[in-house]
This record gives structure tokens, sequence and C-alpha cells, in this order.
């Protein structure tokens, strides 16, 4: 049934990257226990517009958690507390009347601050850039099921390939590391065929890519695990690390 | 740069190094805890473990300088990686909160890993640079644990010991790349209950000495 509650706010305001940012208190009155997270700041930063105030920035796009642009820290939590949603899928029902709601953005080194609650999560394009993909040559195009790919393997690679790029793993590394975002990757590409002769070369890329950006080391904290909203598994990580050492000492990749 | 030192000095590589030497030290400490039982044989039993641990003395010096080594490399690259993490989020959240990922293990490695190195310095003083001319090494050892003070301070560091290795062992397997869904489970479970063995095959000697004194 839908009810009405009211919360209190604490939101992460922040004018750009180089000014300070504070933590600013609002209150969201009657806001629909139907609706998501995000139409809940939508209702918020209405208000915030008739009254002449600056609204508060999100990212968001699909809303229907596919999209990977959305995503805060609430109350600790990337993406909230349920487990495997996103924050445009988290719904209010699960916060009760008189609530107070820490929202914070994404903080790590490699995601620059761009506005209260939106991050340049650039380095993610970054990563993939440097290894996230195959290389394929055009031409007439090959019959279905030309290359057989088992059953078990297909699955794992999907799931890995599930990944929407949100950083929530970063956001909620203790050590602000991206290693399930490209365990994720290199998995996905590692487990099927086409990604095979590329493998030693991506894995090497990518880890030193992730280095360069200023990621942090991973501590197998297994946060990411817990918070990702498709559930990538650290059994990824561990294939990269696998992938990884396996590319330096057995391949002739430099 | 070098493709060898630009592995080892990777965010995975140096993983990987913490990982080796780190299971290099649950092989010393099963080695050692395994030796030190024999202090339950009382003074004879002991002492004669150590004299037949000293009549390999080729093979000791090899082993001590290895885990020299092995504990220079755990040391610099852990405060190198401590150091990195913390740099890696400057600026911190307002409210933390665990989705259930973490443990005591792993939240305190660097704190935990730091003491350690101060109770070894101090247990290599206590035991290993002594002058052990007409005595033995179960009169120093026994001696020592007639001391409440002392006894505390080894119960302790056994507890943080046990604390280390209840994440290291596991991670450093997933560090490795060893994560199998049908073995991970084994590698968890071996990795508790070595930590267990170390806090109280380690922990419980002190105490037992100070009550025989
Ligand atoms: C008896 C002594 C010790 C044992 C048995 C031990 C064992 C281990 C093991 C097995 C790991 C896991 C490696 C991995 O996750 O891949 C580890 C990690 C670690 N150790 Fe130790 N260690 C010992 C002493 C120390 C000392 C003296 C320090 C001092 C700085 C230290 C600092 C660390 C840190 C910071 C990590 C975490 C690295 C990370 O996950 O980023 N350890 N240790
Ligand atoms: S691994 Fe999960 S948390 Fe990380 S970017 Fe992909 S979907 Fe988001
Ligand atoms: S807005 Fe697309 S996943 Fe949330």
């Amino acid at each position: 049934m839908t009810k009405s509650i009211t919360l209190t706010l604490k939101v992460w305001r922040q004018q750009d990257p180089q000014s300070r940012g504070r933590l600013e208190t609002y209150e969201a009155r009657d806001i629909s226990t139907d609706m998501s997270f995000l139409e809940m700041l939508d209702v918020v930063n209405e208000q915030l517009t008739l009254e002449g105030r600056e609204p508060i920035a999100f990212d968001h796009d699909c809303r229907e958690g596919i999209c990977g642009t959305c995503g805060a820290v609430v109350n600790g939590r990337p993406h909230g507390p349920e487990k495997g949603t996103t924050l445009c899928q988290l719904h209010m029902r699960h916060f009760s009347d008189g609530d107070t709601i820490v929202i914070e953005p994404w903080r790590a080194r490699a995601f620059a601050l761009i506005k209260d609650l939106a991050v340049d999560r650039g380095a993610l394009d970054r990563l993939i850039r440097a290894g996230g993909y195959i290389s394929a040559n055009t031409g007439g195009a090959p019959d279905g099921n030309n290359i057989l790919v088992p059953q078990e393997t297909a699955e794992l690679a999907m799931d890995a390939a599930a990944c929407i790029g949100c950083g929530a793993c970063v956001a909620a590394c203790p050590n602000a590391s991206a290693m399930l975002f490209v365990g994720a990757k290199v998995s996905h590409l590692a487990l099927l065929p086409q990604g095979h002769p590329e493998a030693a070369a991506r894995a090497t890329a990518m880890v030193r890519e992730m280095d360069r950006l200023g990621f942090g080391n991973c501590g197998n904290e297994r946060e990411c695990e817990a918070e990702c909203p498709k559930e990538i598994k650290i059994t990824n990580i561990a294939r990269l690390n696998r992938e990884f050492l396996k590319a330096r000492f057995f391949s002739s990749v430099r | 740069m070098n493709w060898f030192v630009q592995t080892v000095t990777s965010s995975v590589g140096k993983k990987a190094m913490m990982a080796i030497t780190g299971l290099g030290f649950c092989l010393f400490l099963a080695a050692h805890l395994a030796g030190n039982l024999t202090i339950y044989g009382g003074r004879q039993a002991f002492n004669a473990y150590a004299d037949h641990l000293h009549s390999l003395e080729p093979l000791v010096k090899v082993a001590e300088f290895g885990l020299l080594f092995f504990a220079a490399v755990h040391v610099i690259t852990g405060l190198v990686l401590f150091y990195q993490n913390f740099a890696a989020r400057p600026s911190r959240y307002a409210v933390t909160s665990s989705a259930g990922g973490r443990s005591i293990g792993s939240r305190t490695m660097p704190y935990t890993g730091i003491f350690l190195l101060g109770f070894v310095l101090y247990h290599l003083l206590n035991f290993h640079f002594v002058d052990k001319t007409g005595t033995t090494i179960y009169d120093i050892v026994s001696g020592a644990f007639e001391n409440p003070a002392t006894v505390a301070v080894y119960v302790c560091a056994m507890i943080v010991a046990a604390i280390h290795v209840s994440h290291g062992f596991w991670s450093a397997f997933q560090t490795l790349g060893a994560n199998h869904p049908k073995y991970m489970p084994l590698i968890r479970g071996v990795g508790l209950v070595f930590s267990l063995l170390v806090g109280l095959g380690f922990g419980l000697l002190p105490v037992y000495l100070l009550a025989v004194s």
C-alpha cells in the first residue's frame, strides 16, 4: 500500500572540484513509498528550484537499472542498502518515516568530483580503451555456432559481462580499487574464444592502466562483491590475477 | 623498465609478493609451532629439539636468511600498499558501513602487520640475540615466562597473529588466482583452523610455562 513518509536528508553539496564541499540538511516531505530514490531526489530538487535554490546535481539515465549512470553512497552503502540494486531501482519503501539519510558521491582519487553527487567515471572508459575489447577483422559474417562455446563457459562470461560500469565497486572498496570492474572485463573476454588471442596483452595493459589511473590495490575485503548491483563475483578478480600472472610470466608480452 | 621489475611493482604483482611471502611465513609458523610443542615434553625434550635443530646449522642459516628476505619484502611491500591504498581515497566518507564483506582480519591487516613486526623484533631480542653460554634455551624461555607481563605480551601477540592470518591465508590464495568453486570453501576453512592453531598453540605455551614455574 502506498504510504507517505518524511525524511531528513544530509546531502553532499560541492560547487566544483576546487571548492570545499559539505553535508547540507534538507527535509524530503510527503515522499510516496512507491517512488524510487531518484524520484525522491527529483521531488527535493523541484522544491529547491521553487525556493530559488540550486538543485542537487546527480547522474542518472535509464532509471531501470541497466545503464550504470546513477549511483550515490547512501548511509555508507553504494546504491543504498538493498542487495543487487542500482540507486534508480532502490525504492523508498525500504525507508521509514523520520529516517535520516546521508547521501554522498563515489569517493576515489580516480573519480574526480564534478559537482555535488556527480563524479567523473571516465577512468572506467580509459580502462576499457586500454584493453576491454577484441579486435575483429570485418568481412563476410561467420556462420552462427562456428565457434563452439560450452554452456557453462558462456554462462560465466555472461555473468561477467553483466557489469554495467557503474563504479560502485570502487566506491565500496576500502582501498578504492577497481579490481572487480577490471576482473569482470578481463574475465568476460578471457573466457570466450574470441578473447583468447589478445588475452595476455589485455590483462597486462588493463592492470597497467588501472595502476596509472590511481586506483588502490585489492585487499580481498569483498565489499565490492557485496555491493555490486549486478552481483559480479570476486572469482572474476581471481581470474584477473591468474590471467595477469600468466601473461607476465608465460607470454612474450613485455 | 625491465619486464620483471614492472611486474612485481604493479598492483597485482605487489599483492602476489605479499601472498607468497605471507604463505612462506605460514609454513614457518607451522614448523615453529611443531618444534615448540616439545616444551610440553619438559626441559630435556625441548633442549634436545633445539640441539637437533642447531646440528643442521647450514640449513638453519639458509632458512634464517630466507625468512629475513621474505620479511623485508612482506614489510616493505605491505607498507607501500598501506600508503597507496590510503592515498587512493583522498576525501573520506562521512558515513561508512560494511555490506558484510569485510572481517576483523581484513579490516586490520596493516595494523596487525605492523604490530607483528614490533613483536617479532621484541621476540628475537628476547630469545635469539641473547647470550646462551652456561644456560640452556629451556631455562631462558621458562625464565622469561615467569614474568606475567611477558606472558601477557606474548598472548596478545598470538591473538593478533591469529587475526592477521585469519584473513591472510585465504586472501593469499585468492591473490594468486586460486579461487575455485570446489576448493575455496576448504581453503577458507583451513585458514580459520590454522589461525586458531596459531593463536591457541603458541598462545598457551607461555601460560603453561607460567603455570608450572
Ligand atoms: C608472522 C608474521 C606474518 C604472517 C604469517 C603474515 C601473513 C600474511 C599473509 C598470508 C598475507 C596475505 C597476502 C594476500 O592477501 O595476498 C598477509 C598480508 C599482509 N601483511 Fe602479513 N604476515 C606477517 C607479518 C606481517 C608484518 C610484520 C607486516 C608489517 C607491515 C605485515 C603486513 C601485511 C599487510 C599490510 C598485508 C595486507 C596486504 C594487502 O592485502 O594489501 N604482515 N600477511
Ligand atoms: S563490477 Fe559491479 S559495481 Fe563494479 S562497475 Fe561493474 S556493475 Fe558496477
Ligand atoms: S539510471 Fe541507469 S542504472 Fe540507474
